[in-house]
């Protein structure tokens, strides 16, 4: 029975785990107050973590998608001919930043004219006698980003005779969405450690209670990883009992607006991530910010209690 | 047992407590540490178990080199050593039996070697019959005894009771006495802080005192020799 090693025995054995894991439950059981006060804290804050999270995401996919359609023409001259037409294909294709090179004939592009003005847009069949249009290569780069510098390299090019890409619009959405990126993720960072501060002040109180038992532990030759373990577990526990509502609250609201979207939004751009998996994805996600805040939030602080 | 030299403690607010302890206790001794409050004497009994560290000078314990141990090896020095208060800090919301079991847990012994070594220490202090019981609902020498049987479950070679009779009635004071005699007589170690003239000078054992920081006395089968 009396142990002759020198190291106090780091394995743990299954009896042991079980009783880290009964222990952290009846701890949450005994304190069913501070219980319901961490919880409402981690609830509160996964709403709004969950709720900007889908934001965020619907956000960057909407913008992935705009910037997608950002498209670069190049308009070729009047006077070039078809082997000039063909030099300027090639010069295109070897620009490193473009992946797409799409020929348009001039014929094309009235017609696109014409479907794009709808209704108004018979006006102009007459022109299809006379086209005034040129011909034109649609472009795409890999990144949408090197839109603009990619358009200035194309108007060097000889016969191209204008470039456009919708410059001031292009410029003004990319800056909108870099800025909406970096605002979301701060907010949501914010958000997380402000529930880390909340649960760890609500379980440090518990704790406080627990002292006693603590000391006691330490007196009859507890390890500190002895002690931390129901805690752990205690605040996983609480993480993962804070993420229910969360995790209803948000897919419901997300079933209800994507089967929505038509009627609540006018902008046929507005395209949103399929209920199915993204729903259950951000559940997961919520689930597991939850329980990391629990988790951190009780073993930090345990930890300033365990100081030999 | 327990070797001490040179021992100084002085608390980081510049109370000096021990100036200079030089003891040694052999396997099996049972010792009380007398003298008036303030002495010393808690201070004495906390550098054994590494609940203070001493300022300067050797300890050793069990052939550990207590001053020195590194905190991971502090568990083990303790899990050898029974400790007993004057105000029992027993678990309010356990039972008695979850109370003792306890110290048990943290060894992870099995349930099995566990229930049987829990019943049997609560039967050394006569205490079987009220294992369901929780302490509020128990007397104060009910409640000292089943933190003796805590302090003693994992069989410790030292058990250290600090003034166990303190809060307790003369009659329940002998009990608890002759529960500790008992487990003395089976080889543990025990050194006792008391303020009892009574107990010393009836039950004859090995007396050290201390006066400001200082071993002024040590006497086998020694008087309390303080007016109580």
């Amino acid at each position: 029975m009396s142990e002759t090693n020198t190291e106090v025995i780091t394995a743990m054995r299954l009896n042991t785990l079980k009783r880290h894991f009964r222990e952290g439950a009846k701890n949450i059981w005994r304190n069913s107050w501070m219980t319901i006060a961490s919880v409402g804290a981690v609830t509160t804050t996964l709403i709004l973590v969950g709720a900007f999270l889908a934001l965020m995401i619907n956000l960057n996919h909407i913008a992935d998608n705009l910037e997608e359609d950002v498209q670069i023409k190049a308009f070729i001259d009047l006077t070039a001919d078809e082997a000039e037409i063909e030099a300027v294909g090639e010069e295109l294709e070897r620009i490193p930043e473009v992946s797409l090179v799409q020929f348009s004939t001039k014929e094309e592009e009235l017609q696109s004219l014409i479907e794009s003005m709808g209704e108004e847009g018979s006006i102009w069949d007459l022109y299809e006698q006379d086209n005034p249009l040129s011909h034109a290569y649609v472009v795409k780069t890999t990144d949408p980003l090197d839109t603009a510098s990619v358009a200035t390299k194309i108007e060097a090019i000889d016969n191209v005779e204008k470039v456009n890409y919708g410059q001031e619009v292009v410029q003004n959405l990319f800056t909108f969405n870099s800025y909406a990126r970096n605002i979301g993720l701060a907010l949501i960072i914010g958000l997380v450690f402000t529930a880390i501060f909340l649960i760890s002040n609500t379980i440090k109180i518990t704790i406080m209670a627990r002292r006693k038992e603590i000391e006691i532990m330490k007196l009859v030759g507890a390890t500190n990883g002895f002690i931390r373990w129901p805690f752990f577990v205690e605040g996983l526990l609480l993480g993962v009992l804070g993420s229910i509502i969360p995790i209803a609250v948000i897919v419901s609201a997300y079933y209800y607006i994507t089967n929505n979207v038509d009627t609540l939004t006018q902008f046929e751009f507005v395209e949103l991530l399929e209920f199915n998996p993204f729903a259950w994805q951000l559940s997961l996600l919520i689930l597991a910010i939850g329980a990391g805040i629990g988790v951190w939030g009780s073993v930090m602080s345990v930890r300033k209690f365990l100081k030999v | 047992m327990i070797d001490m030299q040179g021992v100084y403690k002085t608390y980081p607010n510049g109370v000096t407590a021990l100036n200079g302890i030089d003891v040694t206790i052999e396997q099996g001794e049972f010792v009380y540490v007398v003298g008036p409050s303030g002495a010393g004497k808690s201070t004495f009994i906390k550098l054994i178990f590494r609940e203070e560290k001493p300022s300067k000078g050797s300890i050793v314990v069990n052939n550990m080199d207590v001053p020195f141990l590194k905190w991971k090896q502090v568990p083990l020095l303790r899990r050898n050593i029974g400790v007993v208060y004057q105000d029992f800090k027993l678990l309010p919301k356990m039972t008695v039996y979850e109370n003792v079991a306890f110290a048990l847990e943290v060894i992870e012994e099995t349930p099995r070697n566990m229930r049987r070594r829990v019943m049997e220490v609560l039967d050394l202090v006569g205490l079987k019959n009220k294992a369901r019981f929780i302490p509020d609902e128990l007397s104060g020498g009910e409640q000292q005894r089943v933190s003796i049987a805590r302090a003693i479950v994992n069989y410790p070679k030292l058990l250290i009771a600090d003034e166990p009779t303190g809060n307790l009635d003369p009659d329940t004071s002998w009990d608890i006495m002759r529960i500790l005699d008992e487990i003395n007589a089976s080889g543990t170690t025990i050194i006792m802080a008391t303020h009892s003239k009574e107990i010393v000078n009836t039950i004859k054992k090995r007396v050290i005192a201390i006066e400001g920081g200082l071993i002024v006395r040590d006497e086998h089968r020694g008087d309390y020799g303080y007016e109580a």
